[in-house]
């Protein structure tokens, strides 16, 4: 007799596979119709791979024949489409990959057809960008696993943006500047700790609170004493460029990597150092069962209130990094409602990355590669219109909150306010 | 001989509830102290206080003749008390040594977890005590009964020498409970104490030194086991006689009402847990669905009132198939459904009593008129429903919240029994219920069965199975094991089939 | 046990029930005194006096008592108006400018009784602008009764629109409608910029609409400069409409049930996920009601920017009026009063209008904790069911 566990699980996946077959087969034709049609035939696409004003060593550029790749990419899915549909694959994750992959080279490859595009200065604008959302991705992870929403990032990020472009402004030092951020940041996610934990306020009321009162009281200072004719509080500079040597002479990868500022090489130190904090100590075992079982670890001793304390706060202080980024570490000056939703989106991101500090900074990064296409896009005058290209981060978003591109688990106390 | 534990005098107030009122406990050294009372007779909070999660309002706590201050568990802890929750203070998601070593974590170079010291220590505490269990298993995976276990080794690598169980045998199939009797036998010729806490008197019995009765949240007495017997325990208990047989007639059963054949069952996480389920339920009977918590019964009860899609197989109700149908559908077919987690599913705590009444017919004439909702109506039948049912409330404008659990059982019983139905499925229907709501609740489903409804009752209670079937079908992994008539049916043998044993099995190994 | 509480008597009802009217205004009231309070700390610590700037806030808001004797006095002795609409205006473009967040304030209100957190507002108050502002300019030579209805209509199937997208998303997969509209605010933004630099923009060099026809502006009861018209009217029955659907009908029972308890819901065989669309759909379209009164009865137009705040401020609104729609009409006339008073209060007394959403940010922490404004003024707790407003991420 069979086993008919066997059987109707099999019977669903037969579903599954039908469906992403299905799926593959039409991107193929898609990117057939809308690319390969519009690309004109014998002509070529450059990507550069030199960044101008960077100390790698210099490479010559990659120059492809468009429409060969196009087709080619055309056939791989395809090819992928039926493959899945006659065997399937287990892990579909490897499909959504290869549907990503090939519809933005095919993309790129149409958008930038008989001109040059600079593919290391996208990928290292791509780095950049995700900075931000990434570290509001972080500052979620680490206050959700200790099971506390922090919805107000975004107004976190504002405030200390502006906290530390005046500080930086009146002292003339920038890394002052960055302290007053971290405070603020703290500060603030201090204040959503008290409110959820000692008040049990709702925590998507505060956080949506702590929005409001962040985007009025930043605009409330930025028009009231920083327009204002004479005063110098708008003027921080920036954290300069740091080339780390060697490494950074490394075609490509260099630019990219090891030409950056102090804001984005502490991102990445953070991403390790909270890998390794959340899954090899003490301090990380104790978060994660605050935010899955708390009365278990109640039981056993562990201070569950200050557990959460401790994670929201430290949470701020990343997101008060993530406010430095806007200012002192990118354009200087402060503007009014400057974050644009980036706090939300990292929120997605850390949805996405599963609630993982390196799943989120990986999220962050496809967000990141998704606004510098943008930017580059437009450069490029495709004809599609601006608008349009600069909705993408947020249509993304959303696709990735439905949760058909892989479902995540949030903590299972996610959320809830903890009574003894 | 020393006594190890002392209480004296512990009250400890809630709003508008007197919890606990002046108790005093003695727990002699190696000996099993027996605490005995019914659902809501205060000894969880009591237990609570000598583990530090509660406050107490007055009393003092005595260890070893010293009095002691708990503030929290580390306090508690800290005098060698462990605890054993009824519900398991475990984290799913992680493993069993992360689990046992989370609040005192030894760490390498001051900074990394070591996991495999912790480790070690759970497979020598596994080796003396005979508590086997796989250190890297994660909680998830493993079956109840483990789980217990790893909740008593957390206990044990604390070196705990008091150990409370909270009602330890909720949740295991008999034979299951036999094999906690060993380790609780083990644990004293090691020289530990141990209060056991539950409403069973069986079990009391079966292993207690002492036993001291609690009642309404005092202490009623204290009694030695070698002097008591099952009845005097249930008047201590309970305030009166207690009639332990619900009076019932012997069934006459009818044609079929509820045909399940082969049924698949996913839950919300999409594991299969309803793994071809077939039985009916007839016209006039009780069938009861004995089986230990967690092996299909909730999946099984959603599928059949709608909650939860099913994958394949058929439900037929009055001879038409349920496929793709709606908990609407189900509900106007005539099916009446007492939900396992009444404040979850039976209620919506936040809404009048009144509102309550008429959850599932809310939309029909004499409540609605179009979609205008008619007030008087909703008024009278909940007036009418509230006096017919005997719901203690101040009045019908009472949000559901507020009525103790008793009340809203009742509420939801009465909501129920108001539509005319066919098919009653009732599942754990007297959970965390006083003794008085018990008898009241069970003499109202024998009443609905008498009057020819087909009643499927669920139940984890094997006393309540076999004191209101006529039949039982014992479920286990997903799987019914097997369908018995109740009078021929003993204890032994449906708790053979709760672990998944056929009695045939075991008289072929004989 | 049982519950043995004594049965109040019949004739302390009413007392009481005056008393638990007291009680439930009691924390709101105060909230907002304190709000304005922080506000006022705020405003000296910028440099400036609190009691000149509230002071303008209340002339801008309700007018002065002067203007208004001097007003009356000029038009009972001359029959001359110009110094009476003077005296009144500050009061009726108070009135006017509570319009919009009534309709807002009702979005979000009714997103809240069925658990979904309508963050959205925004956005669908700035579709329903442009698909009222396109129906009202593009459709030309129809009757007034014709023209403004369905001018008024398809603001509110624009914002509809804007709504049920979320909801479906929520519906059918879980994902949060806290994100999803806040994402479907930016996406509103974006296609509003380029709707006004493209397809809807008027001829000229603004990236605005044409003026809508006449025959679809709601109709004003006075004279030019006076903006107050009908839409106050249109928001105060709608109020009512919203009250009668929460309270009063089965699917109002329907949505109550499913914020209240959505498992307790589906047992019952109510349809969470079709709630959870209609909703939305509705609130989606009051929001687009707001934005199509503000066009069809004030602007006429609509340019970028054009929604700034109401979003945020019809949160503050509906928490304010505990999610009830007499509640939300009382906070919006609050909230119409204290915007209006500010934009005199910004010019006389140069305190930027951003004031106004430090104040409301407290407000909602006040609001959303009690505690604290029962701590600060030493009231007693009355014990009370707790509304879930949010669930995690829709596990």
């Amino acid at each position: 007799m069979q086993n008919p566990n066997t059987l109707i699980s099999s019977a669903i996946e037969r579903r599954k596979r039908i469906s992403y077959g299905f799926v593959l087969l039409a991107v193929g034709l898609f990117i057939y119709l809308l690319f390969g049609l519009n690309t004109q035939a014998g002509v070529s696409t450059t990507f550069g791979l030199n960044l101008a004003g960077s100390q790698a060593l210099k490479v010559s550029d990659l120059v492809v024949p468009a429409l060969p790749v196009v087709y080619a990419m055309a056939l791989i899915v395809v090819f992928a489409g039926a493959y899945q549909l006659a065997r399937g694959v287990r892990n579909t994750s490897w499909l959504i990959g290869i549907l990503a992959f090939t519809f933005v080279v095919s993309f790129l490859m149409w958008a930038a057809q008989d001109k040059s595009f600079n593919l290391t200065g996208m990928l290292s604008s791509s780095l950049v960008r995700a900075t931000p959302i990434a570290l509001a991705a972080l500052c979620g992870v680490i206050s959700e696993r200790s099971a506390v929403i922090n919805i107000g990032i975004e107004g976190i990020m504002l405030m200390s943006a502006q906290a530390a472009v005046i500080a930086a402004s009146l002292t003339g030092n920038l890394y002052i500047g960055l302290f007053a951020a971290l405070f603020i940041g703290g500060l603030v996610a201090a204040l959503h700790a008290y409110l959820v934990i000692r008040f049990k306020v709702d925590q998507v009321v505060s956080g949506v609170a702590i929005n409001i009162f962040g985007t009025g009281v930043t605009s409330f200072i930025s028009s009231r004493f920083l327009q204002s004719a004479g005063a110098n509080l708008n003027n921080s500079g920036t954290f300069p460029i740091i080339s780390i040597p060697v490494l950074s002479k490394i075609p490509v990868l260099g630019p990219v990597l090891f030409e950056n500022n102090l804001v984005i090489y502490l991102t990445i130190l953070l991403v390790i150092v909270m890998h390794i904090m959340l899954f090899y100590t003490p301090w990380g075992l104790r978060t994660r069962a605050v935010g899955e079982h708390p009365k278990a670890a109640d039981t056993l001793g562990v201070n569950v209130y200050l557990t959460r304390y401790v994670n929201v706060i430290l949470g701020g202080v990343i997101a008060g990094l993530g406010g430095a980024y806007f200012t002192i570490g990118s354009v200087g000056r402060f503007d009014e409602i400057m974050t644009s939703g980036k706090g939300f989106i990292g929120l997605a991101a850390m949805i996405f990355g599963n609630w993982n500090p390196i799943g989120a900074y990986t999220s962050s990064l496809i967000f990141g590669f998704a606004d510098s296409l943008q930017v580059k896009l437009q450069i490029l005058r495709v004809p599609i219109p601006s608008e349009f290209l600069l909705m993408a981060p947020y249509i993304v978003t959303m696709i990735i909150l439905t949760g058909v591109v892989g479902r995540a688990t949030p903590p299972a106390a996610d959320g809830e306010a903890y009574e003894k | 001989m020393t006594n190890v534990l002392e209480l004296r005098g512990i009250t400890k107030r809630f709003p508008g509830v007197l919890a606990n009122d002046k108790i005093d406990i003695t727990l002699r050294e190696g000996k099993i102290l027996a605490l005995l009372g019914e659902n809501g007779a205060g000894k969880s909070t009591l237990m609570n206080i000598l583990y530090g999660l509660y406050k107490p309002d007055e009393g003092n706590i005595f260890i070893r003749g010293k009095e002691v201050d708990i503030h929290g568990p580390n306090d508690a802890i800290a005098q060698g008390i462990g605890m054993v929750h009824q519900h398991f203070m475990l984290v799913p998601v992680m493993t069993v040594t992360e689990n046992v070593m989370l609040g005192i974590e030894p760490t390498k170079n001051g900074i990394f977890l070591d996991k495999e010291k912790v480790a070690k220590s759970i497979r020598e505490i596994s080796d003396q005590y005979g508590l086997e269990v796989d250190p890297h298993a994660y909680i998830k995976d493993l079956p109840v009964g483990i789980q217990q276990r790893v909740e008593i080794i957390k206990v044990l690598y604390r070196h705990a020498d008091i150990l409370i169980l909270d009602e330890p045998t909720a949740v295991l199939t008999p034979q299951e409970v036999e094999g906690l009797f060993k380790i609780i036998a083990t644990l004293i010729k090691a020289g530990k104490s141990i209060i056991f806490i539950t409403h069973k008197l069986k079990e009391v019995l079966a292993v207690a030194d002492d036993i001291t009765v609690l009642r309404l949240g005092q202490v009623v007495g204290s009694i030695d086991p070698k002097k008591a017997t099952s009845e005097i325990l249930a008047t201590m208990m309970v305030g009166r006689d207690v009639n332990l047989v619900v009076q019932k007639q012997p069934a006459k059963p009818g044609a079929p009402v509820l045909v399940v054949e082969n049924l698949y069952v996913r839950d919300e996480r999409q594991h299969m847990t309803v793994q071809g389920v077939s039985f009916d339920v007839r016209k006039g009977e009780v069938l009861g669905v004995a089986g230990v918590q967690g092996n299909g019964q909730t999946e099984l009860v959603y599928a059949l009132t709608g909650l939860l899609p099913l994958e394949t197989g058929t439900i037929r109700l009055l001879n038409e198939p349920i496929r793709h149908t709606t908990p609407r559908n189900i509900l106007e077919r005539g099916v009446a459904h007492i939900p396992e987690d009444r404040q979850r599913h039976g209620l919506i705590l936040s809404f009048p009593i009144h509102d309550n009444m008429v959850l599932c017919t809310y939309y029909k004439p004499p409540f609605a008129k179009g979609i205008s909702m008619q007030e008087k109506p909703i008024f009278s039948n909940a007036e009418e429903l509230v006096s017919q049912y005997d719901v203690r409330t101040p009045s019908i404008y009472v949000n559901a919240g507020n009525l103790s659990g008793g009340n809203q059982q009742k509420v939801i019983v009465a909501r129920e029994f108001s539509r005319p139905i066919e098919v009653l499925i009732a599942s754990q229907p007297t959970r965390g219920l006083d003794v008085g709501s018990i008898e009241y609740i069970h003499s109202q489903i024998i009443k609905k069965r008498d009057e020819g409804t087909g009643v499927l009752l669920v139940s984890s209670e094997l006393d309540e199975i076999l004191a209101l079937s006529d039949r039982i079908a014992v479920m286990y992994k997903g799987q019914i094991m097997a369908i018995v008539d109740a009078k021929k049916a003993t204890k032994e043998q449906l708790g053979l089939l709760m672990a998944g044993v056929h009695p045939s099995d075991t008289s072929n190994k004989n | 046990m049982s519950n043995t509480t004594a049965p109040a008597p019949d004739a302390g009802k009413k007392e009481k029930k005056r008393s638990a009217l007291a009680q439930e205004l009691l924390v709101p009231v105060l909230a907002v005194v304190t709000g304005l309070i922080v506000g006022a700390i705020v405003i000296a610590v910028s440099g400036e006096n609190p009691f000149v700037a509230y002071g303008a806030l209340f002339a801008g808001s309700f007018g002065t008592p002067a203007d208004f004797i001097e007003g009356f006095q000029i038009y009972f002795s001359t029959g001359e108006t110009r110094e009476l609409v003077k005296a009144i205006y500050p009061f009726t473009e108070s009135l006017v400018t509570a319009t919009p967040y009534i309709f807002a304030g009702l979005s979000v209100a009714l997103g809240f009784r069925c658990g979904l957190f309508n963050i959205g507002a925004e956005g669908q108050f700035f579709i329903g602008a442009l698909t009222s502002a396109f129906v009202g300019y593009s459709l030309k030579g129809l009757p007034m009764i014709v023209h403004l209805p369905l001018a008024i209509l398809g603001g509110a199937l624009g914002g509809a629109l804007w709504g049920t997208i979320p909801g479906y998303l929520k519906a059918r997969f879980g994902a949060h409608e806290v994100v999803n509209t806040i994402m479907m605010n930016w996406i509103a933004f974006k296609l509003s910029d380029w709707l006004l630099n493209g397809p809807m923009k008027a001829s000229g060099f603004r990236p605005v609409t044409p003026n809508i026809e006449p025959s679809a502006e709601l109709p004003r009861f006075f004279a030019d400069p006076l903006r107050f018209n009908l839409g106050f009217f249109i928001a105060l029955l709608v109020a009512y409409l919203v009250y009668w659907f929460l309270f009063k009908t089965t699917l109002g029972f329907e949505i109550r049930s499913v914020g209240a308890n959505p498992d307790a819901a589906k047992y019952a065989g109510m349809n969470i996920v079709r709630n959870f669309v209609l909703v939305m759909f509705l609130a989606g379209g009051l929001a687009g009601l707001a934005g199509a009164s503000q066009v069809l009865g004030v602007d006429h137009w609509v340019g970028q920017g054009f929604s700034a705040g109401y979003g945020f401020d019809a949160i503050a609104l509906a928490l304010l009026g505990k999610s009830h729609p007499l509640g939300v009409v009382l906070s919006a006339l609050l909230f119409g009063f204290l915007r209006s008073g500010a934009t005199d209060m910004q010019s006389m007394a140069r305190i930027p209008i951003d004031i106004i959403s430090i104040i409301q940010g407290m407000v909602i922490i006040f609001i959303a904790a009690p505690d604290i404004i029962r701590w600060l003024y030493r009231v007693r707790a009355v014990k009370k069911e707790e509304t879930v407003l949010t669930r995690g991420w829709g596990k």
